[in-house]
């Protein structure tokens, strides 16, 4: 029964990647210590030296498959090919404007059934402008931007995260690009996806990703005048202390808890 | 007055004025006045700030419009009104906690942004085979309970905000009997966190079938009455024929998804394209018409209601002989309680506290680990996405391997398609714009979250 | 109403002040203020079922220069604080305002950096309601508490007077939790 729950499925299936075997990930930076967020009692859990690392940054090998599995070539080579191709694989014709795939994606992950593309960002624009046009890709709704912050991936601590979606050809791909904290810049996808126009705006309230190219990146959501960026890891949750019947109950983000 | 007087003796406005023209303060109790200057200027523009606070913006949206006369030339939407920092909020609760926060954001559809969460939190854990089929078709039952009383509202407030109050109270009382369905299941009327990463909260209670086989009773005639007061009603057509027009191309470059983009033609609906929680295998049809106008999306969220009927009726048919649990097997992840309905809303049954505290230890400190730490998610991200009332509803889960969710984001269909506003509001006159909002149907809530 | 403050005290006076109150009371023009999910249940409260056009209150003011009861339905963000103060301000007093729902109470669940933590950092409220979101019945009670608080405010001194009472009786409730007495 143990055996078979997910989190050691998981743990397992990714232990036995060549690239994340359990050398290299003591290797990886520390993503947190301890076990409880206690910051002003101390620790008496006895789980306060606990390490926990962050995950290594794996590609995915061949063959991708599909959403169901990754038996078999599926969906997902099909739309690694297709993008190969439109973009051109390394050595293509040199008077070609693009990208190449190998220059443009950094690495490719199936995970959980989907498809991600970690996209450098200085061709995101060109990506996503082929994923839209292309007849065999056809991605032509996207479905927001989220972004997320990882202060301890130094050099890539912003994520940008687009979903696209082909009606077409009812597949969902997501594409993910990364800027670092010193120069929080991602070239805008409202040019080619005029829906992207809000959720970048929100990305930038929200985390302080700059959209170069975007119309009128401003805040969306938090006043015109609000000082940071609330939803960074680095922000602080903001609650204020309840007293409840003389006793006094920190905010959710400075209370004890496991993490 | 003389065309040189200054109306403000304080000119707080020189910059913009050398920029934009006159600018007017109105203050109040002053409408002559600036009436009279600005007959002196000669100047049809006019700018006027509507909302965020105002009855016929569908909540704390703000809309900034350039009128010429009663044109509309330019408009611009202002939100954040009600951002409330769900997103951030999660991150400090655990994951089965999450859906109590979720459940606030869209909180005219509460089921459907539960069912996105739970649905991108079981994907995260691998885990979306082992949900009891029970606890699907209650899912599905719940949510297209729930996609009537949301289309109830969308129309109801429609009428409210076209002025016709009759429609209004009608929509409004039809919702009450479908949110009695919810209390009577769930234990609340709105916001019921009922739907929990890999099942539901608790099982249906003894009666509650029956309870909506009289609403399925019910319900098909007070559709048909609703639909004889509007469908040929020539107020109501002079108000919803060719307004606000949107085609199937500014749908797709603005992302909309949902009544809107069915009523352009486009049979898009993500329970027949990409089903999830079973919706293959119910019969049903996707509503659509092809006026791509404000009276064709009031005619799909018509017909969506009395599809909705129909698969509440399969559900009750297949309620009544799949039997089981409504919580995942897996004692890791699924709630340790039996939950169960009492005089101050839901809670652990009696027989469970009984059991926990006086016969098993183990049991105690299972649910006490599991209820205060949470279960541990594999670290990785999913999205996950559902046809709620208004749209494609996704769910970008993050997890860091942690008890609490690393980053939860959340696409509101509202979000989304309130940015085609000015594209349909802009040329028209300032009474359609309302009928343009009210069409999109946005909850401020889920805009904002 | 110049006369209430001119009129001598005695016998004559609270029979005013109950006129006043009683006709204050009878017919409240709600600003429709909602925000979020207690909007809906304000609506709900006056569907047939629930139908606050039974206490005159049908008329919802879309104005607030028309209004004397400002609903507060709804978590308030910081970014909605400065319009809600000016909505306020521009009600014609007497004025009356009910905190509903537990955010716009506390801040409730929505204890961050988005939200004011109860909506009396920015206006005086006169009933808090709980609940999330509280049910139409609960907010037909939180009317009928306000009601009576109408009916029974006085006039003029006797206003003060009362107002130094109730701050008096607030001041030395239970608990003395964290005022020096523990």
């Amino acid at each position: 029964m143990s055996s078979q729950h997910p989190e050691q499925q998981a743990e397992q299936a990714a232990d036995q990647l060549p690239a994340h075997s359990e050398e290299e990930r003591k290797e990886q930076p520390v993503a947190r210590m301890g076990m409880f967020g206690a910051k002003t009692t101390g620790d008496t859990s006895g789980y306060g030296g606990l390490v926990v690392r962050q995950s290594p940054k794996v590609s995915t090998p061949r063959p991708y498959g599909g959403p169901e599995g990754a038996a078999e070539a599926g969906v997902f080579d099909e739309v690694a090919d297709e993008l190969e191709r439109a973009l051109g694989g390394p050595g293509s014709s040199p008077e070609k404007a693009g990208p190449d795939f190998g220059d443009a994606i950094e690495r490719v992950v199936v995970d959980r059934g989907e498809m991600t593309f970690f996209v450098k960002r200085e061709h995101l624009a060109a990506v996503a402008r082929t994923m839209r046009d292309e007849p065999s890709l056809r991605f032509e709704l996207c479905s927001g931007v989220s972004g997320v912050h990882y202060p301890q991936d130094t050099g890539a601590e912003l994520h940008s995260v687009v979903h696209l979606l082909s009606i077409t050809h009812n597949r969902r791909v997501r594409l993910e690009s990364t800027c670092p904290d010193a120069d929080p810049h991602i070239p805008s996808l409202v040019p080619v996806y005029p829906t992207a126009d809000w959720h970048e705006r929100e990305t930038y309230d929200f985390f302080g990703i700059v959209y170069d190219g975007h119309p009128a990146l401003t805040r969306i959501e938090m006043p015109d005048d609000w000082v940071g960026h609330p939803q960074r890891k680095d922000y602080p949750l903001g609650g204020i202390p309840v007293e409840y019947r003389g006793a006094e109950i920190p905010p959710p983000d400075e209370r004890r808890s496991y993490v | 007055m003389s065309p040189s007087t200054k109306y403000t003796e304080y000119d707080a406005y020189a910059a913009e004025e050398a920029a934009e023209g006159k600018v007017f303060d109105v203050g109040g109790q002053d409408w002559d006045k600036v009436v009279g200057a600005a007959e002196d200027l000669g100047d049809e523009r006019l700018v006027v700030n509507m909302g965020p606070q105002h009855p016929s913006t569908h909540g704390v949206l703000r809309l900034i419009l350039t009128l010429d006369g009663e044109t509309v030339n330019e408009c611009r939407v202002g939100i954040g009104y009600l951002h409330t920092g769900i997103e951030k909020n999660m991150e400090f609760r655990t994951w089965t906690q999450g859906t109590t926060f979720c459940t606030r954001m869209d909180y005219l559809a509460p089921i459907f942004n539960e069912t996105a969460y739970c649905l991108g939190v079981e994907k995260l854990l691998g885990v979306t085979d082992q949900v009891p089929e029970r606890a699907q078709i209650i899912r599905v039952m719940m949510m297209e309970l729930n996609r009537i009383s949301s289309h109830l509202v969308a129309i109801a407030t429609f009428g409210l905000e076209l002025g016709a109050t009759t429609v209004m109270l009608n929509g409004f009382i039809e919702r009450e009997y479908t949110l009695d369905l919810f209390e009577e299941i769930t234990g609340l009327r709105m916001n019921m966190a009922y739907v929990r990463p890999g099942g539901v909260a608790q099982d249906l209670p003894s009666g509650a079938l029956s309870s909506v086989r009289d609403y399925l009773d019910r319900m098909p005639k007070r559709i048909q009455a609703l639909r004889k007061l509007m469908d040929s009603n020539p107020v109501y057509l002079a108000r919803t024929k060719d307004i606000a027009y949107l085609d199937l191309t500014g749908c797709m470059a603005m992302g909309i998804t949902g009544p809107m983009l069915r009523a352009t033609g486009l049979p898009w609906d993500l329970r027949k394209s990409q089903p999830y929680c079973g919706y293959e295998t119910y019969d049903f049809e996707v509503a659509t018409q092809d006026t791509s106008d404000v009276y064709g999306r009031y005619l799909v969220r018509m017909q969506e209601m009395e599809e909705s009927l129909k698969i509440v009726e399969q559900c009750v048919e297949r309620l009544q002989s799949v039997k089981g649990p409504v919580m995942i097997e897996d004692k890791k992840i699924g709630w340790p309680a039996q939950l169960a309905i009492g005089a101050d809303g839901m809670g652990n049954s009696p027989r469970h506290i009984a059991h926990i505290m006086g016969t098993s230890m183990e049991a105690l400190i299972h649910h006490f680990k599991l209820v205060t730490e949470g279960f541990r998610v594999p670290a990785g991200q999913a999205y996950a996405a559902i046809e709620s009332p208004r749209g494609e509803l996704g769910v970008h889960v993050v997890s860091d391997g942690g008890t609490r969710p690393y980053r939860v984001h959340f696409r509101d269909p509202s979000f989304t398609n309130l940015q085609a506003t000015p594209a349909m509001a802009e040329g028209g006159m300032i009474a359609d714009v309302i009928a343009a909002v009210a069409s999109i149907d946005p909850v401020m809530g889920g805009v904002d979250r | 109403m110049g006369l209430e403050e001119k009129l001598p005290s005695g016998f004559l006076l609270t029979t005013v002040e109950q006129v006043a109150g009683w006709a204050r009371k009878s017919s409240v023009w709600p600003a429709t203020f909602g925000l979020a999910c207690c909007a809906i249940e304000m609506m709900a409260t006056g569907d047939p079922r629930h139908d606050f056009s039974r206490w005159g209150m049908e008329r919802a003011s879309a104005t607030p220069r028309q209004a004397d009861l400002m609903i507060v339905a709804g978590r308030v963000s910081q970014k909605m604080a400065p319009v809600l103060r000016q909505i306020y301000d521009q009600m014609t007093e007497p004025k009356w305002v009910i905190a509903m729902g537990v955010c716009a109470s506390s801040g409730g669940m929505f204890n961050n950096y988005a939200i004011v933590q109860g909506v009396d950092h920015i206006v005086p409220v006169d009933i808090y309601l709980p609940g999330c979101p509280p049910r139409p019945e609960m907010l037909l009670d939180a009317i009928l508490k306000l009601h009576d608080k109408i009916q029974n405010t006085k006039l003029g001194p006797q206003r003060a007077k009362q107002i130094e009472q109730l701050e008096e009786a607030k001041r030395r409730q239970l608990p003395l939790l964290g005022q020096g007495t523990l």
